[in-house]
């Protein structure tokens, strides 16, 4: 639990008055009967970024998302969009008079409605010409002027997503909510949606609120990741930042491979069963902590394993999968943890191989104190 | 009452409309004009000192006669699960030759009222009739009675099977064929396979199916009253005719409404209120069962069910138009304001049921609490208490306020725009009955249509700047447009074939249909029934075939 009282100097959160703030969440809390969903969540969101809300599934990102849109009124805490609070305050507004633009997961098209109607959708007080006009600049930001007059069910799972996306943005939406908008995708083509939908997201110039559970997702697309746990706002930061610099053992092991080995901190030096690490290498390791044990956290691309002798090794090979372009092992080190080591596919270690380990990151490592 | 435990995500109601106070007071104004007419009924009961009552409760004649219904509608509803499952099966998951053409034909019966085949069947089988002449040359002096309880049972069951047909089929359709498939792979017979995949998932539809064919059983009249089987329907009728036998009907008629009340308690027990809607796009078929060997006795089978119930009795009709009855009297010759009457009452009918049922569906398949159940349930005890029933209730009422005045009121009949309008015998309260009985069928159809459609679409919608309102009629409406154009034509098609409700609350003069053949076979002019008779079959048979085109058969 009190895994981030360290303090590490980090990207502080907004003071109130920032100008390019265009949603903020304050204290946001919502309840389905006895479950929280949602606990005293605050989060800013910058004009034109893309932040993706990440987290295990139940994790209360999705009730965000609806509690942004509108769709969920928060039990206590204040919504605001552009400065104006739209949940909380005694007020609500509702999803209609918000602005906000969702995607949805099954990407929701009205079965009935062609594609360009479906775009068309919430253009009705537009007058004719421009809604035509608009129609057709988002059919053909998304690429789809050809299907126009196709129904959703004529259409493949990236189309649809497509024409989702255009229905969402062609009122010209302030914010755009993206719920899991790639799981409905095969994978194939989830990979290659993700830089389409960056594409056009930042095309149209809109700021963006997506959800997912997929790490590499976030991490591929977003300009800030916030990961979410237990229905709480575990960090907030920039891709790197999260992963280089989780704040909880839960961001670190949420957003890849993570091992953790323990350290000795003495003056300049910290001694793990890795050898011994430079002080200046560990990401903010405060003088207070000198002379305690805490945890080092290693990422398999962190470290390296070489074939060696029983008198000289440093532990055993335990674990071994192909994966293509790369190998990852794991390695029982003989004072008991376990690590992993990812390795290019032409390096062949067998199972049970005595192994020296070695860091070889060039990045600042991250740590964590030793829970008792 | 269920509390909703699914993920946020998938709730039905959102934040904006957890409360439409409108829809909830429309609801509630429209469930409480469907129990209006049967607290005339405990009116009239409540005229009868307690002694009085006893006395007619628990005589000797009103056990048999409880008895009676009972075994007709246990029968009824056993025989019509074990004909209508298995054809369902057939028609749905084997290789059967023809598979569109059976399933029409053996839904088909459902369109006929009973009392047609009854009719025609008695006209025929009767002591004396034409069959047993037929046979008198080979030494039959006597044919086994069709009168009495045993030929009501067969001859309701002919016709009332499909209702379990139909929601079996519907179920059979909507179930993913994979999991069978699944279970196949996991070395299931497919007799178990059915058993412990296929049938848990139909079971609900099943007992639905049945639940209507009970009510239809218990409530039916016309059958009954041709074939002379002694059970409730029959006897309110004839008490209600007979001078001073007003208050037995009463109670009859409350005995009756206790029993469907029962069926209904029984069944909201086992309907789920889940969802319909799938978030994937398709589910898969699965493999067909070969029938092998057993194809061509299955086609007969199916083929023999048609004959039966549709050919036979057409054939019976023909035959009596085309024979010259000596006792022809002008006063039973048809005219086509009869069938114009029938057609127009039922329309009339049709759409008001529809527009009423759609506030009610939608907040109960939309916003499940405890009071929009509680509405919804209401509707549909205007399907419990049958059109005897009902339509006795109107009578009472029309008793007690026969004329009202409606000063300036025009319903564009001149007969109409009187300032003393009688409403006892007026169209306006036989529509009203006909609205009453068949207005769960609008609901039921509503209902379902409106589940079926995804309420992240109303979501988007919202989404996408649209009002509430605005987002029902662009997006909501035309996707259950069919359902609720299907749930009309429900209620057309039963409204056309009316009897009791008819009978009792027609204006003097008003012949539809029915009330032809009613009158044909009361005075023994068979021939004359005949052409009321083909056209009910034929409009009856067009009306079903709308329907299921609606649902988008493939076959």
């Amino acid at each position: 639990m009190a895994e981030s009282v360290h303090t590490q100097s980090r990207r502080t959160q907004t003071d109130e008055t920032n100008e390019d703030a265009i949603l903020e969440l304050a204290e946001v809390r919502k309840r389905f009967g006895n479950e929280t969903a949602v606990a005293d969540s605050t989060l800013t969101v910058y004009e034109g970024e893309l932040l993706t809300l990440l987290g295990p599934s139940g994790c209360g990102k999705t009730t965000t998302l609806r509690l942004i849109a509108g769709l969920e009124r928060p039990d206590t805490g204040v919504v605001r969009i552009d400065g104006e609070a739209v949940a909380g305050d005694g007020t609500f507004v509702p999803p209609q008079g918000r602005d906000v633009g969702v995607v949805f997961q099954n990407f929701a098209l009205f079965p009935h409605l062609t594609a360009a109607e479906n775009v068309a959708f919430g253009l009705d007080d537009w007058n004719a010409v421009e809604r035509e006009r608009r129609v057709d600049e988002l059919l053909e930001l998304v690429g789809l002027s050809e299907y126009a007059d196709s129904k959703p069910r004529e259409l493949s799972g990236g189309q649809q997503q497509r024409v989702a996306l255009a229905r969402s943005l062609a009122p010209e939406p302030e914010i755009l909510l993206l719920d899991e908008p790639f799981s409905n995708l095969d994978v194939d083509l989830r990979v290659e949606m993700r830089e389409e939908v960056r594409r056009i997201l930042k095309q149209a110039g809109v700021t963006g609120v997506s959800v997912t559970h997929d790490q590499e997702e976030a991490l591929s697309i977003s300009d800030r990741v916030a990961v979410m746990a237990n229905g709480r706002i575990e960090q907030v930061g920039t891709p790197q930042e999260v992963f280089q610099h989780p704040r909880s053992r839960f961001v670190a092991g949420f957003l890849g491979d993570a091992s953790f080995v323990p350290g000795y901190v003495t003056g300049d030096i910290v001694e793990t069963p890795l050898g011994r690490i430079g002080r200046d290498r560990l990401y903010g390791l405060a003088p207070e902590y000198d002379y305690t044990r805490i945890d080092v956290l290693v990422r398999p691309d962190d470290v390296l394993a070489q074939a060696t002798d029983t008198a000289n090794a440093d532990g055993r090979i335990t674990y071994r999968r192909y994966l293509g372009p790369t190998v990852l092992y794991r390695v029982e080190l003989d004072s008991g943890e376990t690590v992993g080591a990812m390795h290019n596919h032409s390096d062949q270690l067998s199972l049970d191989t005595p192994v020296t380990v070695d860091l070889a990151a060039a990045h600042e490592l991250a740590w964590f104190p030793t829970e008792n | 009452m269920v509390t909703d435990t699914n993920e946020p995500a998938d709730r039905a109601s959102t934040a904006q409309d957890a409360r439409p106070l409108g829809l909830t007071l429309l609801s509630g104004a429209i469930a409480a004009a469907m129990v209006f007419p049967l607290s005339w009924l405990l009116v009239r009961a409540a005229e009868v000192d307690a002694a009085r009552a006893f006395g007619i409760v628990f005589r000797a004649r009103n056990f048999e006669i409880t008895l009676n219904s009972l075994v007709l509608m246990g029968s009824v509803t056993v025989l019509s699960v074990l004909i209508a499952v298995p054809l369902a099966v057939l028609t749905v998951r084997t290789d059967l030759p023809y598979r569109r053409f059976w399933t029409v034909v053996v839904a088909l019966p459902l369109a006929l009222p009973s009392y047609i085949g009854a009719f025609a069947f008695v006209s025929v089988f009767r002591p004396r009739g034409v069959v047993q002449s037929w046979l008198e040359p080979f030494g039959v002096q006597e044919l086994p009675s069709i009168y009495g309880l045993p030929g009501a049972i067969v001859i309701i069951t002919l016709y009332t099977y499909p209702y379990v047909y139909i929601t079996t089929r519907a179920a059979l359709k909507g179930f993913d064929g994979s999991l069978v498939d699944a279970a196949l792979t996991l070395e299931q017979s497919r007799w178990a396979a059915f058993r412990r995949v296929t049938l848990p998932q139909i079971q609900p539809a099943i007992a639905a199916g049945a639940l209507l064919v009970a009510l239809y059983a218990v409530s039916d009249f016309g059958t009954p009253a041709f074939l002379q089987a002694e059970v409730f329907t029959r006897q309110i009728y004839l008490e209600h005719r007979s001078l001073g036998g007003a208050h037995y009907a009463a109670f009859l008629s409350l005995q009756l409404v206790a029993i469907t009340l029962l069926i209904l308690s029984v069944e909201s027990r086992i309907r789920g209120n889940e969802p319909l809607y799938t978030d994937s796009a398709s589910s898969g078929t699965g493999s067909r069962i070969r029938l092998g060997r057993w194809k061509w006795p299955a086609t007969m089978a199916c083929g023999l069910l048609g004959f039966v119930t549709l050919v036979l009795p057409v054939l019976i009709y023909a035959h009596w138009l085309f024979t010259v009855q000596t006792t022809r009297a002008e006063t039973f010759a048809f005219s086509p304001i009869h069938a114009l009457n029938s057609v127009g009452v039922s329309a009339v009918a049709a759409v008001v049921a529809a527009a009423l049922a759609l506030p009610v569906a939608y907040l109960a398949a939309r916003h499940p609490n405890r009071l929009s159940w509680a509405f919804e349930r209401v509707t549909y005890v205007g399907f419990a208490v049958p059109g005897i029933v009902i339509g006795l209730a109107l009578v009472f009422f029309g008793a007690n306020y026969g004329t009202f005045s409606v000063g300036g009121y025009s319903l564009g009949d001149t007969t109409l725009r009187t300032v003393e309008l009688s409403v006892y015998q007026s169209i306006p309260i036989l529509v009203f009955a006909y609205v009453v009985r068949f207005m769960p069928q609008a609901v039921g159809a509503t209902r379902t249509s409106v589940l079926q459609v995804n309420p992240k679409l109303t979501e988007a919608a919202a989404t996408l700047g649209k009002e509430p309102i605005s987002a029902f009629r662009s997006v909501t409406l035309p996707l259950i447009a069919p359902g609720v154009v299907a749930g009309a034509a429900l209620v057309f098609l039963t409204t056309m074939k009316e009897l009791p409700a008819t009978l009792l609350l027609r204006p003097t003069g008003f012949e539809t249909l029915v009330t032809r053949i009613w009158a044909a076979e009361s005075a023994a002019v068979y021939g004359q029934a005949a052409i009321p008779a083909l056209i009910l079959i034929v409009v009856s048979g067009c009306s079903m075939v709308i329907i299921l085109k609606q649902e988008d058969y493939d076959g």
